[in-house]
C-alpha cells in the first residue's frame, strides 16, 4: 500500500515539473525542471525493481542530458522568447 | 499518378502493419512459453551469474551489445569529425557562471570518488545492478564536473580515443577467440567460478570493464568537443 502511494506522489511530482518545464520562459529553470524529471523517474525505477534502468537514467537523464542542454544555452540565448524578439528587431530595421 | 502509386504503396504498408498488430494480441499472456526459463536458468546453472540482465546483455545477446557500443562509437565520431577543431593552444573556456572556491575544493574532491564508484559499478557488473554502461557514464560525469569547474583542465583527445579503441579491439578479440575455440562468436572461453564471486562469469568480467572504458571515452570526448566549440 505505502508502495503505491509513493509510485503515485512520484508520478504527481513528475507530471507537475514537466508542466514547470513547458511553462517557463527561462529555459535554463526548464532545464533543471526536466532533470528533477528524470530523478523522480529513477526513483519509480526502484521502486519497480529494475535497478539497472535507474542507474542509467540516474547517471543520463540527471546529469549528462541536462548538463549538454545547459551548454546548449551558453552557445545560445538563456530566454525563450529572446530570439524572437531579435528578429522582430532586425526584420524592423 | 503519384499520388495514386503513393496511396496505393501506402495502403499496402498500412494493411501489413493492421496485421502485424493484431498478430501480436494484446492481453494474452506471452511469458509462460519462450526463452524465458531457459535465460534464468542457464544464467544460474551453466554461466554462474547472479545478475541476470547483465547474463542477458553481454553473454546470451553479446552481440546485440557489440552492435549499441558501435553505434555510440559512430555518434562520437560523428560529432568529432562536425566540431573538433585541431588547436595548438587550448586556452581557457568561456564559463556561464566562474566556479567558486567551494566548489573547485569540492570538485577536487568528489572526482576521484565519482571515478571510483563508476569503476566500482562496471567492475561488479556481474554482482551487483549496473555494468560497463552505466559505470562509464558515471566516470564521464566525474569528468564533466572537472571541465565544467576549472576553467583550463583539459583531457587529451590522443589519450581517450587510444583507449576507446584498445577497448573495442579487445571486445572483439574477445568474440574471435570465442569463435574459433568453441564456433560461437562471444562464446564464453574462461572458467566460470563460484556463483556471488568476483572472479565468475567467465568473459562477462572482462567485456564490461572494456565496454566501461569505451563508453567513459566517448563520452568524455563528446562532453569535451561540446565544452570546446564556439569559443
Amino acid at each position: 500500500m505505502i508502495y503505491i502511494i509513493l509510485t503515485l506522489t512520484l508520478l504527481l511530482l513528475m507530471i507537475a515539473s514537466a508542466v514547470y518545464a513547458i511553462w517557463q520562459k527561462d529555459l535554463l529553470y526548464a532545464v533543471i525542471a526536466s532533470g528533477i524529471l528524470s530523478l523522480f523517474l529513477s526513483i519509480v525505477f526502484l521502486i519497480l525493481q529494475a535497478p539497472d534502468v535507474a542507474l542509467t537514467e540516474a547517471a543520463i537523464g540527471v546529469a549528462l542530458t541536462t548538463i549538454i542542454f545547459i551548454i546548449a544555452i551558453r552557445n545560445t540565448v538563456r530566454f525563450e522568447d529572446e530570439h524572437d524578439k531579435k528578429k522582430v528587431k532586425t526584420t524592423t530595421k | 499518378m503519384k499520388k495514386v502509386i503513393v496511396l496505393i504503396s501506402l495502403g499496402i504498408l498500412g494493411f501489413y502493419l493492421i496485421d502485424i498488430f493484431l498478430g501480436i494480441g494484446f492481453g494474452v499472456q506471452h511469458f509462460t512459453a519462450g526463452v524465458k526459463d531457459l535465460y534464468l536458468s542457464n544464467s544460474k546453472d551453466t554461466l554462474k551469474v547472479s545478475n541476470v540482465v547483465t547474463a542477458i546483455v553481454v553473454n546470451f545477446r553479446g552481440f546485440d551489445t557489440l552492435g549499441e557500443v558501435t553505434v555510440l562509437f559512430l555518434a562520437s565520431t560523428a560529432l568529432g569529425g562536425i566540431l573538433y577543431k585541431k588547436r595548438h593552444h587550448v586556452g581557457e573556456r568561456s564559463v556561464l557562471f566562474p566556479a567558486s572556491r567551494v566548489v573547485m575544493s569540492g570538485a577536487k574532491l568528489l572526482f576521484p570518488s565519482i571515478v571510483l564508484l563508476g569503476a566500482y559499478v562496471f567492475i561488479h557488473g556481474h554482482l551487483s545492478p549496473g555494468g560497463g554502461f552505466q559505470g562509464g557514464t558515471i566516470i564521464a560525469t566525474g569528468f564533466l564536473l572537472m571541465l565544467l569547474t576549472y576553467r583550463n583542465y583539459s583531457v587529451s583527445h590522443n589519450r581517450l580515443v587510444y583507449f576507446e579503441s584498445l577497448a573495442g579491439i579487445l571486445f572483439v578479440s574477445i568474440g574471435l577467440v570465442g569463435y574459433f575455440s568453441k564456433g560461437s562468436f562471444l562464446e564464453n572461453v574462461l572458467p566460470v567460478g563460484n556463483m556471488n564471486e568476483l572472479f565468475s562469469g567467465g568473459v562477462i568480467g572482462i567485456i564490461y570493464i572494456a565496454v566501461g572504458f569505451k563508453v567513459a571515452a566517448e563520452l568524455t570526448g563528446i562532453i569535451y568537443t561540446v565544452l570546446h566549440e564556439k569559443d
